[in-house]
């Protein structure tokens, strides 16, 4: 184990404190319930591992993003497609806009989500 | 063999971020469109989680037990109870049990399904915390883990592991270190450290004086 004495920055990407504060509003609000997420998660987790993944939790937001993914299609609130879509336009959004200038989904993808 | 140049900084169009990203702003901007999360909701939770919360709450909880053992039983009665007493509660309603160490019984804390972790009183919970290696062996081989982190218990010494859940999630209240009877519980909070309430780790001993 390593030693563990460094603090560590509470996220390291954005997009990991993006999709732990989505999954705890969630929660908050009642669209699911905690311990159903952690049991989602947890079985994530564990088939993460079983297919070779790291085992020092480097892969554990990634593993989160797929987890949170597949937990809102199964409870309903989300949709393949439209994640696939929505993941399009953010691309496309980026592509499009010149540097510098502030990234937005135009008003056709957001009104297709 | 072709090489690519680097990237190209004439580059008209924004900075593509990476994959995970762009899934992230997906699931966002679905879930915002359905009314279902609100952004500023968000933005407050990973705040309180980034800035507000921390071992340091749990340390005031250890110093406070430390020194008045009526707060020491009701903590170890009923932890959240406790824990709210100095205005730390549960993000998810979720259940505090405090495990105290003593002379003969070491405390360590595991979640062995994922990272359930007390966040009111610890924040988020460092990397090793959540990796498979720490997960597994901490529950196989308790004594040589913990002797990895620099803490050499011997044999005498029972070593408990608790593995906490979505439910319920555990406290260790390290020893209080001899030579501290002088201080108050500002200065004791001030030895308490994060992995000392892992189980990982021992209450720092006082600068000699």
């Amino acid at each position: 184990m390593p030693p563990p004495t460094e603090p560590e920055r509470p996220f390291v990407e954005p997009w990991h404190a993006q999709i732990f504060g989505m999954t705890h509003a969630l929660a908050a609000a009642g669209s699911f319930t905690w311990p159903d997420w952690a049991s989602h998660f947890g079985e994530a987790l564990k088939l993460a591992l079983n297919a070779g993944g790291p085992t020092d939790g480097s892969d554990y937001y990634d593993v989160w993003l797929v987890a949170l993914e597949t937990f809102l299609i199964e409870q309903d609130l989300a949709d393949r497609d439209s994640l696939d879509d929505l993941r399009a336009a953010w691309t496309d959004a980026y592509l499009s806009t010149p540097h510098g200038a502030p990234v937005e989904l135009s008003s056709k993808a957001l009104s297709g989500a | 063999m072709t090489k690519k140049p680097p990237h190209d900084h004439s580059h008209p169009h924004t900075l593509l971020p990476s994959d995970p990203a762009l899934r992230a702003k997906a699931i966002e901007t679905l879930l915002v469109g359905k009314g279902l999360v609100d952004p500023a909701a968000v933005d407050a939770l990973v705040d309180t989680f980034s800035n507000d919360i921390g071992p340091r709450n749990g340390a005031q909880v250890v110093a406070r037990s430390w020194s008045d053992p009526d707060y020491r039983a009701r903590l170890l009665g009923d932890a959240t109870a406790a824990i709210a007493e100095l205005g730390f509660s549960g993000m998810q309603g979720e259940h505090m049990v405090a495990v105290e160490n003593s002379e003969r019984v070491h405390n360590v804390v595991v979640c062995t399904l994922c990272s359930c972790y007390p966040w009111p009183v610890l924040g988020l919970p460092p990397v090793w915390f959540k990796s498979p290696e720490y997960r597994a062996r901490v529950v196989r081989e308790p004594r040589a883990v913990i002797a990895e982190f620099g803490l050499e218990l011997s044999d005498d010494i029972e070593i408990r592991v608790w593995d906490s859940t979505a439910e319920i999630r555990y406290l260790v209240v390290p020893q209080r270190p001899a030579g501290t009877e002088a201080l108050d519980e500002v200065g004791l909070a001030d030895l308490v450290t994060r992995d000392s309430m892992i189980g990982t780790g021992l209450a720092m001993q006082p600068e000699a004086s």
